[in-house]
């Protein structure tokens, strides 16, 4: 519980933009969004072990312009939060903490994800058309 | 004036000393998470446009059943760890902050039992 009136570090708005530190914003704004995907997960479970109304109702919503979006939406943060985590864990070795490295992985994980996402989006939604 | 030390009113207010624990839950977590994503992914794919038949069918397969139940697990007691570091970081008006940290904790143990409940339901109705 920080007292207002202790001097503060400088925030987001002092300094300039930089790769490593929007990927790392991305990181924690990704995983909270795939919470909620958890609990669309959750409630695809129980629709799945419902009546054929439940699963019927789930399937309708998934199949929503708003669950389409959604779906979009989970696909992007899960295939970006799962490349990061991978470099997180790797930092967590002591692998890779220079900022040359840091940048160069950065862009692993962008060039990864974009690429695993069209993959995915493909699968869902250009097999099935 | 104020007599007593800086360390006197630091002391017994800092780290709930429970840092270690969490941090090396997170990574193990995430780690079977890598494992397990790529399975489950494959697992929503072979569901995508089969009726609920065919799916509950698939999963109340043992080793399925298993793997989502390890999936459920690991997921929400990683979304748990997550958001509980996104509440002590941004939230900083004690009551709301305590809450929030119940909130979090009791939101992801009953979405982990309902899913266990969801998925207990079909793999033994099977």
């Amino acid at each position: 519980m920080a007292s207002p009136d202790r001097p503060l570090s400088p925030h987001l708005q002092i300094y300039r933009w930089q790769w490593t530190m929007a990927l790392s914003i991305l990181n924690r704004a990704t995983g909270v969004a795939l919470v909620a995907g958890a609990f669309g997960m959750v409630w695809w479970l129980l629709a799945l072990a419902g009546d054929s109304a439940a699963y019927d109702d789930f399937a309708a919503c998934l199949g929503s312009p708003l669950g389409i979006v959604a779906t979009v939406g989970f696909m992007a943060c899960l295939a970006f939060h799962f490349f990061n985590g991978i470099r997180h864990l790797l930092w967590d070795t002591g692998w890779g903490l220079d900022i040359p490295t840091a940048f160069r992985t950065a862009m692993i994980v962008i060039v990864l994800s974009v690429l695993s996402f069209a993959a995915l989006a493909w699968l869902v939604f250009g097999g099935a058309a | 004036m104020k007599l007593r030390h800086p360390i006197a009113t630091a002391r017994g207010i800092g780290s709930a000393q429970g840092g270690v624990e969490h941090w090396w839950a997170q990574r193990w977590n995430s780690v079977v998470l890598i494992v397990l994503t790529p399975w489950f992914l494959w697992f929503v794919l072979a569901s995508l446009g089969a009726d609920q038949a065919t799916v509950r069918a698939l999963l109340a397969q043992p080793w399925h059943a298993v793997l989502m139940l390890v999936f459920v697990g690991m997921l929400f007691w990683h979304s748990m760890l997550g958001l509980q570091v996104v509440i002590e970081d941004y939230v900083h008006t004690a009551w709301l902050e305590w809450t929030l940290h119940m909130v979090n904790r009791f939101v992801c143990l009953l979405a982990t039992l309902a899913a266990v409940v969801a998925i207990g339901r079909i793999a033994f109705a099977a």
